[in-house]
């Protein structure tokens, strides 16, 4: 396939223009930019959901919604920011660099690509549509189980339940797709010369990605199918009345919703040190080690997921297995870390905004890893379980570890992708905002968690009211400061200052030898890599 | 310009926490323990916390240093290492895994494997056995032997929805309270069995350090032993429906001659109560009864005047349920008749059979007959909810 490839179609046949451009598109660049358009998009969306909820929790007492309603806004914010968020962002990158970052010209399968992209925006409406719905007295809403679909509470449930279902699937269906394209472009479509130990980082985090969705997706739609046969058509999977065991569910989703948390964070730790070594001018550290711990986590995050259901009770060497193998992951995540500050430690650092992003992850990235080991401890975790310490501890691993992360990613590659640079200050601003605002509004929630305030309540006693006030202003202040992101990114996409090819003078890999923006065929001559 | 108002707002909201801490209630760690559960809990906590405070601030501070000192403004030349070269280098990168190997497996997981087996042994010594139900959005208690055997009540939150929906001042201990505590003997091993009527529930005090998944059709157990006499507040923390809110856990631990009283009065009441399923009440009285039962019970789904929530939870004011016949002309019970929904209940709807007693269950029924603006006019005896039992 690659060395036929020749140059002589590049800029002259015909695209179709407008929304045909973007309904038919086959091209790499395109489908990566409509990934990545769709999870802001979504960032924004899910955002408002968690404003309502953060402002209904403003005041004990019950001020702007229902419960029932305040439960489906929980539930929705959660699938969508980590299903319509942050992986199609991931996705995103994966479609615009990955060609970029191994020399080659496109995905390898550009048609599958574009039907993976198309997916979603469907799933994200079947996703929501039920609020819609609701409105004009169909249904009573949108999934009230929280994110976790956990059965009977979910067999119990209205209409919503079966929206979320469809959507998981489509969802799910439009992963592993993305997940066949990375795998089967990574392995053939190498520039010459790029051996597997030469790839850039970011294509094997993505590696061990597509491991991973499709090995757990699969189980995932199962689960959910089985809940969709337990609601309709009289199975018993989960209904103890008939044999079954509403545990299996929370065997079968963690089986998926751990892996889920490294398919999430992964394509950043992949890009992550490219940051880095960029803004230091300095060679990675420990590639080698890196890629074996990725693989490592990768391995350990399929084995683990029973300790996010420690009080549900479970045999003792059960309980023990998984509390040690969670302390485990530690280790491998422990070389990334050394590795990443390796990379910075002796360089010749500047503070651009994808810097900022990138040391601000690693802190704000800590926190959650190291809280994540405390949780891991059986006897502790009844006491944290469900409660706020969670929703922080999560928080700062998907906020800051995840959208923070695909923030630096964004601010990073934005020139390259728009071929102008964006505004600098503004940059700057956001990121202080919203790693002071985030701060402030998840700190107090560990204090919460941990003087007993449970997840998932709508209203709760007056002990916990200052907690969740200050909790509640922060939000808005991280809230809104994203619009300064949507306003730079719009305003980067529309004009600027012209970005040179290489864009940050430190930056390294084949990414940064094409003009910026790159040409519609990114590399119609293969690269020689040495 | 940017930097100074990010500073200045930055100590304002700091300024506002610190008075904040001076004025709140909060606590800023786990409640103070009763149990030893609690204790053991509280102190794998602060060490594990403390550990990973200082890993953090380790990390924190060989960042800083590297961020102060290898900075391009300050003319730093980048060094060219990808990894370490010399002996000693490779043993300063194997030291900090060797350290994280220790705290993970030995420092943190010694003690963690004792808080996990002691949590676990809920039999070794037990003194008591209780049975804990968990029930859209109630818990029941029942009393499985010793003194207290057969003693079995329902516990409802009791905080006025007035409070809830801001129409009233908000009392001490809003959404944390409710009618019937659970009463438990100060210092005794108690094994606490849990189980679900519906979906899954989280039986959970704060200050035991116990909490435990209540789940349909299985049995978990967990254990407490209070130390400290008082009364002992938590929650619901399995998202269970739109109740699960309002769903709190209030116990009492109580003396050993405060609890033998305690234990005298509820076998008395109970005596009352059958005594009342064999004697015949009048409409009024079951009305009146029924009412009160009704708004404990059954408000929360089908609402105070009867309307209901559709589609989950249908109305009771004209249903066809709640008018039609009880029994049919044989005097069998009509199968998904009035009775019968409330006694065996039906999806959503639980099993009120296992949660209320026949004068209960027989007012209430009388109750949403002739109220919430139905008038069908009859009414039903507890004796006849008691000959089905």
């Amino acid at each position: 396939m690659s060395s036929t490839t020749v140059t002589h179609h590049d800029e002259h046949h015909d695209h179709p223009t407008g929304i045909m451009r973007w309904l038919t598109t086959t091209n790499h660049k395109d489908i990566g930019t409509m990934y990545l358009t769709f999870s802001l998009i979504m960032f924004l969306v899910g955002g408002v959901m968690i404003l309502a909820v953060r402002a209904e929790l403003f005041q004990p007492g019950l001020q702007l919604m229902k419960p029932e309603f305040y439960n489906q806004l929980i539930g929705v914010h959660a699938l969508v920011m980590i299903f319509a968020a942050l992986m199609p962002a991931a996705t995103g990158f994966a479609n615009w660099m990955l060609p970029l970052q191994i020399g080659a010209p496109d995905m390898a399968l550009p048609r599958l690509n574009n039907w993976g992209f198309w997916l979603l925006p469907p799933a994200a409406i079947l996703l929501t549509l039920p609020f819609t719905l609701a409105l004009f007295g169909i249904g009573d809403g949108a999934i009230a189980t929280g994110w976790t679909f956990y059965a009977p509470l979910s067999v119990q449930g209205g209409m919503g339940v079966d929206f979320a279902i469809f959507s998981v699937h489509l969802l799910g269906i439009s992963s592993v797709l993305g997940s066949i394209n990375v795998i089967v472009t990574i392995l053939n479509m190498r520039a010459p010369g790029m051996t597997l130990m030469k790839m850039p980082m970011f294509a094997w985090a993505w590696l061990v990605t597509a491991f991973l969705l499709i090995a757990t997706i699969p189980v995932l739609a199962g689960a959910v199918t089985m809940l969709l046969t337990d609601r309709h058509f009289g199975t018993h999977f989960f209904d103890a009345a008939g044999g079954g065991d509403p545990i299996m569910f929370q065997h079968l989703f963690w089986f998926f919703g751990h892996p889920e948390v490294y398919i999430v964070l992964l394509p950043i730790w992949g890009f992550m040190p490219q940051i880095l070594q960029t803004f230091s001018r300095k060679p990675m550290y420990g590639y080698k080690a890196q890629v074996v711990s990725l693989w490592a986590i990768g391995a350990l995050a399929l084995v683990v997921w029973a300790h996010h259901f420690f009080t549900a009770g479970m045999p003792v060497p059960a309980l023990l297995y998984f509390m040690y193998s969670t302390m485990a992951i530690s280790l491998p995540l422990a070389v990334l870390f050394f590795c990443w500050i390796a990379t910075i430690w002796k360089g010749s650092l500047s503070f651009e905004t994808p810097m900022l992003f990138a040391i601000g992850w690693i802190v704000l990235f800590g926190i959650g890893g190291l809280t994540g080991l405390v949780l891991a401890d059986v006897a502790a975790d009844a006491q944290y379980h469900h409660t706020y310490f969670v929703v922080a501890h999560f928080h700062y691993t998907l906020f800051a570890g995840g959208m923070m992360g695909v923030m630096a990613g964004v601010y990073y590659w934005l020139p390259k992708m728009t071929g102008h640079m964006f505004n600098e200050r503004l940059g700057k601003l956001h990121f202080w905002l919203t790693a002071i605002s985030f701060n402030l509004t998840f700190i107090p929630q560990f204090f919460l968690g941990l003087a007993g305030m449970p997840r998932r309540i709508p209203d709760y006693a007056l002990q916990f009211a200052e907690f969740n006030m200050i909790s509640t202003i922060a939000a808005f202040v991280l809230g809104l400061s994203q619009l300064i992101f949507v306003y730079n990114i719009v305003s980067c996409a529309r004009g600027g200052k012209k970005a040179t090819d290489r864009v940050w003078d430190g930056a390294q890999g084949l990414e940064w030898t094409l003009p910026s923006p790159p040409p519609y065929h990114s590399f119609t001559e293969q690269p020689i890599v040495k | 310009m940017v930097m100074q108002f990010l500073k200045k707002a930055g100590l304002g909201m700091m300024l506002a926490m610190f008075s904040l801490a001076a004025h709140a209630q909060f606590t800023w760690n786990f409640p103070m323990p009763a149990t030893p559960m609690a204790a053991d809990t509280l102190h794998v906590h602060n060490k594990f916390m403390v550990i990973v405070m200082i890993i953090f601030l380790v990390v924190l501070s060989i960042m800083i240093y590297s961020i102060v000192n290898h900075r391009k403004s300050k003319g730093h030349e980048a060094a060219t290492f990808t990894g370490p070269s010399t002996k000693s280098q490779v043993l300063w990168t194997l030291v900090p895994f060797a350290i994280l190997l220790y705290i993970d497996f030995i420092l943190m997981g010694i003690p963690a494997y004792h808080s996990v087996v002691m949590m676990e042994d809920t039999k070794t010594n037990a003194d008591m056995v209780i049975k804990i139900t968990g029930s859209q959005w109630r818990w029941q208690y029942e009393y499985m032997d010793g003194e207290a055997q057969g003693i079995k009540f329902v516990s409802n939150l009791t905080t006025p929805q007035d409070q809830i929906d801001n129409k009233a001042e908000k009392g001490q201990d809003y959404l944390l309270e409710v009618d019937n505590h659970l009463v438990l003997p100060v210092g005794k091993k108690v094994r606490v069995l849990l189980t679900s009527t519906d979906v899954i529930h989280n039986w959970w005090v704060p200050a035991f350090g116990a909490a435990r998944d209540a789940i349909p059709g299985f049995l978990r157990e967990t254990w407490v032993r209070v130390d400290v006499p008082g009364t002992y507040r938590g929650q619901c923390k399995e998202l269970c429906g739109k109740g699960h809110g309002f769903m709190p856990v209030v116990v009492d631990a109580v003396s050993a001659e405060e609890y033998t009283k305690w234990v005298a009065d509820q076998k008395t009441k109970i005596a009352a109560a059958s005594a009342g399923a064999d004697k015949t009440w009048t409409k009024e009285e079951l009305v009146a009864h029924g009412k009160e039962v009704y708004v404990k019970n059954c408000a929360v789904c089908h609402q105070a005047e009867g309307q209901g929530l559709p589609p989950t939870f249908p109305a009771l004011h004209g249903s066809k349920i709640a008018t039609g016949p009880i029994f049919d002309a044989e005097g069998k019970l009509v199968k998904d008749g009035h009775l019968d929904r409330v006694f065996n209940g039906k999806g959503v709807m639980p099993a009120w059979k296992a949660i209320l007693n026949d004068t209960d269950i027989a007012s209430v029924i009388t109750f949403e007959r002739n109220g919430l603006g139905n008038a069908v006019g009859d009414m039903l005896q507890p004796a006849q909810v008691k000959a089905l039992r």
